[in-house]
């Protein structure tokens, strides 16, 4: 009796929790606009209201908005414009251009996207723009066409901005902000960008009006959450820190120890020897040759643990390692050079070396004494 | 202005009144009347032909205005069978924008234009029809009458065909002004007292269409004093008047008496008089091509008003006078085009006749104007006031349902079509550029022309070579929220501050201004050519003085005391490509279009071969130094043509840098360039207060430490004037901010100014890594670590990470792994903050400092 009520108890828990999961989860996949700002709300209020004064007063403004990646830049400006359009007389009376600099990725390109966006095609028909320049010109007088009092102020968002600096001349931004300071149709540019200075603009006279900086990025955060939110089950139904260490672990893991878990242990002996070059010679790249001389001394020392390999079949393991990219060649192998003489450099630092030994299961303990010291064998 | 119904948003049904009136050639049958029943709205509004309209078009704020020549059912059109003929007129808006400046003035939002020009399609579904609207015909002088500022009211001042802006036609002003005292003030009043919707509306627009209509048929008949035939246009006046309201007896007096001349004998005659047809279409075609072969020259005396329009209008003289032989040729064509139809249907008595260029010279030589208006308007009244009891007695039978009505109706209604379609004709007779028919594709999906057209192959050519982006007007859609007026001080202050805020005068660049004017001057008197250069950093006001000496000079030449001008400017900023600043001059300077090549062929030929006496060319040439080209050839051919005698040409040039010449250019362009410099030197801290204060001008919003400490720190900077105003506008921002309390806006204070230079000109580089996180801040504590033991600028990752372990460790911090120290460097060398190789370098990476170590160390030690 009482099993039974405890488990039709344990089942409405399970939906409740998997519901919360689900929640959550939509939380940190999913940016919402309607969330909450926090720690931007300085900023937020600059640029909204320097929106309202480009959508409302006709004002035409600047804007760069520069943090670093997923510091909340582009939530920032869709929550601004979300605000924007809720207002019921802007949002008639107001344009909005999207550009993003990873795909817009020169000024042609950008120019057919703006008159598709301010759907300015219906004036030109069905006809084909002859070329850049007509449509430079063509848009140019569109714009200009416009004044403050009258023509509908046009929001130009340009995301990765930086990467709008690299086209040449820079004729794009030259005339947004030319036409942003001139009396013409009011527009409002802002860019979008974690680069922290434009200082190889040339000409472009940039305004950098405000800098947005918030430090952490929220996005590894999500990520974090979500590893942690997967532990909750009906018998651990709340987070504890022990589930967030869990998750963190997962998170910053070291990937090129995890390959090394799984190497053989001929594998972990040519990284050792390695390793042990790297010491003796300073940093300087060693070759395949170098590495099974190192291993050969070993070998002969501690026969009993290692069985001496052919040379083929080293070589077999040294290949492998280069596959894995754990050694990188110096230079692009030639098909003539032999093998056996490329010149090698390591890929893993000696830490981590030590502490993917650490954790390799079933370690000869001969080999693990070698890794901490090249001389052990004598 | 309130949104007008379309039919994308509410639901209206079309319907005809009264009894067709078969047309057997065109299997037509036309009507004088649609009514109009709006879904949701109990009276239904009735259109009848005359009147003005509006017609959807695709902006739903700006509908297209209309005049309603015909109504008529065709059971050929797939779509509508529903037809309408107007007679356009255009918006200011809808004028292509680099023609907009041939108006010389600015228009009044109710302005609208005559659209003569008759490529332009006519016909058009007569569901598209949004309703009626009143139009009035004004002087061109007179002044938009403030009382009727009415959103519902058009006015009519000029005529635009494509080319110029023409007032009406001369002789229309006479009657006009007769007209001009009664009718605005009695249709207000009439509007007043009747409550009703659309009866006010109708009666003022059939005014107008009479006094149109009469001043055309006027000058027609003008035109044709030995002929024994009157010109029917006239006749569509009965057509529109006979449903009259009583409302109109107020204004009807001055109506009658600016009738048109030609009696009610002479109607009579003419309309017995079809059989004379060869006759009758020479007439036809004289009429056509007369307007627009003569009045280029007559508006000049005609209109002093015009005179500065013409003035202006005047540099393209040689233009015009090139296009005037290709124009005839065109009106050849559209003759041929727009005869068809009237051939196949509605006028089967008027043959096609191709019109000869020497015919209509012939005839213009013969016909000098001799109409005596005064027996013409006498002619009139009677006609008028017999019209007038015949409209009454009609409108009773109409109200009493009589059917007796129809058979005046058939009486009248011949007569009304024949001057439907010879007006028709004669709009369709002026030669210009076919950007109507652009507009009337994107209009909507309506079919152009009647099927009944026998040279369809004819239209659509015709169509396709004007669909060219050139042709079309680009325009941002307007918006329909008014913007408000500055409420406060700050916001009054920040309007203009605003960079885009043209300052009445130029401050502290009165010698600059005077060099470049006394040497455009100076170039313009003795009829030569000339090269400036002008350099300066950016923000030094170089743009704004040499067009405020353009707009001086332009002044001047206005009062004649320097000869005219062209002026013309292009940006090298603006341009795609060096060469395509031949193809911008050729546009500017002559309108044609071209390819690179052939416009520096044209143009060099224009500039150093012709020998003929010209005006003189100013070009000003912005961001000279974005035209550099390898060969150097646009330089060289700037600089090259003004030393031709026959140019005439003077070239301003700016850019940036003050050695430009020598840095870049040949010897051989540099040398043409000349020795004229002037370069304008960065504002002084005083020069940039100055500035301010004049902008500020009785608007006490700073303090005026404020200002002094703004001008001061910008003019150490950079001296850049934009910058200047552009921190005050922030700080205006800023002081806003700060006060909360809307009732005490308070001054700009210097507090406020600091914060604004604090923003612009901080390091956000400091502010980056003062915000970043502990590992970052880690990772650049053991780049500095790194670079101070091997006294190198350049680490690899590798050794950069153990720098970094290290560190941790005597910390006692838990060290990151490898993969978190890449991340954190991508992310450092994202924000350019680290310059780094590509991480598939992995290990072996190198990376630099993006900013200098001093500045790490004093980010990192602040905390």
């Amino acid at each position: 009796m009482s099993s039974r009520k405890s488990k039709s108890n344990n089942i409405i828990h399970a939906e409740c929790l998997s519901q919360v999961q689900r929640i959550l989860r939509e939380r940190f996949c999913h940016q919402t606009p309607h969330t909450n700002l926090f720690g931007v709300q300085v900023q937020y209020k600059h640029l909204i209201e320097l929106l309202k004064r480009t959508a409302i007063h006709g004002e035409s403004n600047s804007v760069l908005i520069i943090g670093p990646r997923g510091s909340g830049k582009t939530m920032l400006i869709n929550h601004a414009l979300k605000e924007l359009m809720d207002i019921e007389v802007v949002s008639e009376n107001i344009l909005q251009v999207h550009l993003n600099g990873l795909l817009q990725i020169n000024d042609k390109i950008a120019l057919k996207e703006i008159t598709r966006q301010l759907s300015l095609e219906n004036v030109v028909g069905d006809k084909v723009f002859g070329s850049f320049a007509e449509n430079l010109s063509f848009l140019l007088e569109a714009l200009k066409k416009g004044d403050r009092t009258s023509s509908c102020p046009v929001i130009f968002i340009l995301d990765e901005f930086d990467l709008f600096a690299h086209h040449k001349n820079q004729t794009l931004l030259y005339n947004l902000f030319d036409i942003s300071q001139s009396a013409q149709t009011p527009v409002a540019v802002i860019g979008l960008t974690c680069r922290l200075c434009l200082s190889e603009d040339r000409s472009v006279r940039e305004v950098l009006q405000r800098h947005f900086n918030i430090s952490k990025n929220l996005r590894s955060l999500h990520t974090l959450l979500m590893l942690a939110l997967t532990r909750v089950t009906v018998s651990h139904p709340f987070l504890t820190a022990a589930d967030l260490m869990e998750a963190n672990q997962l998170c910053s893991m070291d990937s090129k120890a995890n390959i090394v878990h799984g190497l053989s242990v001929l594998e972990i002996c040519l990284i050792i020897a390695m390793k042990h070059l790297n010491d003796i010679y300073e940093e300087e790249p060693f070759n395949f040759q170098m590495v099974y001389n190192e291993f050969q001394k070993f070998v002969q020392r501690k026969a009993h643990s290692v069985y001496n390999f052919e040379k083929p079949v080293v070589m077999k393991a040294f290949e492998h390692l280069q596959q894995l990219e754990l050694i990188k060649p110096l230079e692009r192998t030639s098909a003539n050079s032999q093998r056996e003489y490329q010149l090698m450099k390591l890929l893993l630092d000696n830490t981590q070396i030590m502490n993917a030994l650490q954790k390799y299961p079933n370690c000869p303990t001969d080999v693990r004494q070698w890794a901490t010291s090249s001389l052990s064998w004598l | 202005m309130a949104p007008y119904h379309t039919r994308q948003k509410i639901r209206q049904t079309y319907s005809w009144i009264g009894r067709p009136l078969l047309d057997r050639k065109l299997h037509h049958r036309t009507y004088t009347e649609i009514c109009v029943k709006i879904e949701g709205c109990s009276t239904p509004v009735h259109i009848q032909v005359g009147q003005f309209v509006l017609i959807e078009g695709d902006d739903d704020e700006n509908p297209y205005v209309a005049k309603l020549i015909e109504l008529f059912e065709d059971d050929f059109e797939l779509h509508s069978k529903k037809r309408a003929r107007v007679q356009w007129f255009v918006r200011f808006s809808e004028v292509p924008a680099h023609k907009q400046r041939l108006l010389g003035r600015k228009p009044d939002a109710q302005e609208i234009f005559w659209y003569d020009y008759p490529a332009c399609d006519s016909n058009i579904s007569a569901e598209t029809i949004i309703g009626p609207v009143q139009v009035v015909a004004l002087a061109p002088d007179e002044v938009i009458p403030v009382d009727l500022k009415n959103e519902k009211i058009f006015f009519v001042k000029l005529s635009w065909n494509e080319k110029k802006f023409r007032p009406l036609s001369p002789e229309l002003f006479a009657e006009l002004e007769k007209l001009q005292e009664s009718s605005p003030k009695c249709q207000k009043s009439v509007e007043a007292m009747t409550k009703n919707i659309e009866s006010p509306a109708w009666t003022t627009t059939e005014q107008v269409v009479k006094r149109i209509e009469s001043s055309h048929s006027a000058s027609k008949s003008r035109q044709t004093p030995t002929h024994p035939v009157v010109p029917t246009a006239r006749k569509r006046l009965e057509l529109g008047s006979f449903p009259r309201t009583p409302h109109t007896k107020i204004s009807q007096p001055t109506s009658q008496a600016s009738l048109d001349s030609s009696g009610r004998t002479k109607r009579k005659v003419n309309f017995s008089e079809t059989t004379s047809q060869t006759k009758r279409s020479h007439l036809y075609r004289s009429e056509m091509s007369s307007p627009a072969l003569k009045i280029p020259e007559k508006t000049g005396k005609v209109q002093p008003f015009c005179a500065k329009d013409v003035k202006k209008a005047s540099p393209k003289c040689c233009m015009i006078l090139r296009t005037r032989v290709p124009a005839l040729k065109t009106t050849q064509i559209n003759e041929e085009r727009t005869l068809t139809p009237v051939k196949g249907g509605q006028r089967p008595s008027v043959p096609s006749v191709v019109l000869k260029p020497e015919n209509i010279k012939k005839r213009e030589a013969k016909e000098p104007e001799t109409q005596n208006q005064a027996t013409a308007t006498s002619h009139r009244i009677r006609r008028r006031s017999s019209l007038l009891t015949l409209n009454r007695i009609r409108q009773q039978l109409r109200v009493l349902e009589n059917n007796k009505s129809d058979q005046e109706e058939e009486e009248f209604l011949p007569t009304a079509e024949v001057s439907d379609s010879s007006s028709e004709e004669e709009e369709a007779s002026t030669p210009a550029l076919s950007r109507r028919n652009t507009r009337c594709i994107s209009r909507n999906l309506r079919p152009f022309l009647k099927p009944s057209i026998q040279t369809p192959s004819k239209t659509p050519k015709k169509m396709a070579k004007s669909r060219t982006p050139r042709c079309a007007t680009p325009q941002i859609r307007s918006r329909n929220l008014t913007t408000p007026e500055p409420a406060s001080m700050l916001e009054e202050a920040r309007l203009r501050l605003h960079v885009s805020a043209v300052p009445e005068s130029l401050p502290c660049r009165e010698q600059e201004f005077q060099d470049i004017y006394s040497f455009v001057e100076s170039k313009l008197f003795d009829r030569t050519g000339g090269c400036m250069y002008i350099s300066g950093v950016p923000g030094t006001g170089k743009t704004a003085t040499v067009h405020e000496v353009i707009r001086c000079l332009q002044q001047a030449a206005q009062a004649n005391d320097v000869p005219p001008f062209q002026y013309i400017e292009v940006n090298g900023m603006k341009l795609t490509e060096p060469h395509q600043v031949y193809v911008q001059i050729l546009q500017k300077l002559t309108g044609q279009k071209a390819t690179a090549n052939h416009a520096a062929k044209l143009l060099a030929k224009r500039f150093c071969a012709s020998a003929s006496p010209q005006e003189t060319t100013v070009l000003l040439v912005d961001e000279l130094d974005l035209l550099w080209t390898h060969k150097q050839d646009v330089m060289y051919n700037l600089f090259d043509w003004p030393t031709h005698k026959e140019a005439q040409l003077v070239v301003l040039t700016i850019a940036n840098t003050m050695d430009l010449p020598e840095r870049i250019m040949m010897n051989r362009v540099s040398s043409r360039l000349g020795l004229t410099r002037m370069s304008f030197q960065p504002y002084t801290h005083s020069q940039l207060q100055q500035i301010l204060g004049s902008r500020l001008k009785h608007l006490k919003a700073f303090e005026d430490d404020a200002i002094q400490l703004v001008a001061r720190k910008v003019a150490a900077l950079s001296g850049d004037a934009r910058r200047c105003l552009d921190i005050c506008r922030r700080a205006t921002e800023i002081c806003e901010f700060s006060h909360q309390k809307p009732d005490s806006p308070g001054l700009v204070t210097v507090a406020h100014l600091m914060e604004a230079i604090d923003e612009m000109f901080s390091s956000s580089y400091i502010t980056a890594i003062k915000n970043s996180s502990v590992l970052e801040q880690g990772f650049l504590r053991a780049i500095l670590a790194e670079f101070h033991r091997s006294g190198l600028e350049e680490a690899t990752l590798q050794q950069i990470y153990s720098q970094h372990v290290a560190l941790c460790m005597m910390e006692g911090l838990p060290y990151p792994t490898m993969s978190e120290t890449m991340a954190v460097c991508s992310r450092l060398g994202s924000c350019r903050l680290l310059l780094v190789e590509p991480s598939r370098n992995d290990l072996l990476l190198r990376v630099r400092l993006n900013v200098s170590q001093d500045d790490v160390l004093y980010a990192l030690k602040e905390e």
